[in-house]
């Protein structure tokens, strides 16, 4: 038998999207601060570059919208 | 069946201080009455406004390209201008960049989609439609099959049955022992987590989008009542609103481009194999 010492109630499905959105959050931060410097640094470059990173912005946000989503599918 | 939040909403007066609570919108705003319905060997369909505006999308897609490319002029009318515009951002952006010189045989589809997804997400701020057909999971799950047949055919074609899961599961310049662990993962990630991922962020991205804006609508209207706490609250919401919707005209156009960069990148992934 487990002694539960806190439990939370009410919407547990918002604190799992705000948990899923820390890895994502980062990973889009570290893609568009990277991407803004390449631009920076080789301005003629602007559009693979741009490319690229949108590319990785859209895989590292999959993550936070499924995260989004998971509460409404299982949700109560 | 229209949402609870949306019906106390509609009749009368709820406002801050008249005793109702806040009518929170939920996945209930996402689903409507049918127009009308019909039934085709044994399945019913319903006729609901989300249908009704994928058709009139798609319809009005056709007749634009139409419309511009009908009796096409070496110097062009202005509907030909803006038709050659997205047509040669397609190509040059997407179709060019990513797949390269065999690029351009796929255009049209890669066109197609880009401006089918674009007028899909668009309506979700044209007034009287607000609603944006591809917070259906549906709709996006079509797409992401089309796409999915499409890249495993061309893989199939190019690659030969064999060599494309090979290729897939081993990309090359990497230590043998590491793809025992890799080899699923990259399986599994090539056949099913590509497609799901593909419907999902445009689903999700459209179904957020539409929350958001409801949130603050109902907010707006709510808060509006004869007190200083509701009068700011009201025209902050309303404000935040408008904002929000420019910003989701952002989104919108990002979605569809990455939407057709990714089916592009696919694609690309199986004309060649990785090297």
């Amino acid at each position: 038998m487990i002694n539960l010492l806190a439990a939370i109630s009410g919407s547990i499905g918002s604190i799992g999207y705000g948990l899923a959105a820390i890895g994502p959050g980062i990973g889009i931060g570290i893609i568009f601060g990277q991407g803004v410097q390449a631009i920076a640094r080789q301005p003629e470059a602007y559009g693979v570059i741009r490319q690229n990173m949108l590319l990785g912005f859209a895989l590292a946000e999959a993550l936070a919208l499924i995260g989004f989503v998971v509460p409404f599918v299982y949700g109560t | 069946m229209i949402s609870a939040a949306a019906v106390t909403l509609s009749e009368g007066g709820c406002h801050l201080g008249s005793g109702c609570g806040f009518p929170a919108p939920d996945a209930g705003i996402f689903q409507f009455d049918p127009y009308a319905s019909f039934t085709l060997f044994g399945i019913t369909f319903d006729i609901t406004k989300s249908s009704l505006l994928v058709i009139l999308g798609a319809a009005l897609i056709v007749v634009f390209f139409l419309v511009a490319f009908a009796r096409p002029r070496l110097v062009p009318r202005p509907v030909q201008n803006v038709g050659e515009m997205g047509y040669l951002f397609i190509r040059d952006q997407i179709a060019r960049d990513v797949i390269g010189k065999e690029g351009d045989k796929f255009v049209p589809f890669l066109g197609s989609l880009f401006f089918f997804v674009w007028i899909m997400n668009i309506f979700g701020i044209i007034p009287l439609a607000q609603f944006p057909p591809m917070s259906r999971f549906a709709f996006p799950v079509t797409l992401a099959v089309m796409v999915w047949v499409l890249y495993m055919y061309l893989g199939l074609k190019h690659q030969g049955p064999v060599k494309f899961f090979t290729n897939m599961m081993f990309p090359p310049g990497i230590p043998k022992p590491i793809y025992v662990i890799l080899a699923p993962i990259e399986l599994i990630s090539n056949i099913l987590v590509r497609p799901f991922t593909l419907a999902v962020r445009l689903f999700a991205n459209m179904f957020a989008g539409h929350l958001l804006l409801t949130v603050f609508t109902v907010g707006a209207w709510y808060l509006l009542s004869p007190s200083l706490i509701g009068a700011l609250g009201s025209a902050t919401s309303f404000l935040v609103t408008v904002i929000l919707t420019g910003f989701e005209m952002l989104i919108q156009a990002l979605q569809a481009f990455i939407f057709t960069l990714l089916t592009a990148v696919y694609i690309s992934g199986s004309l060649h194999a990785e090297h």
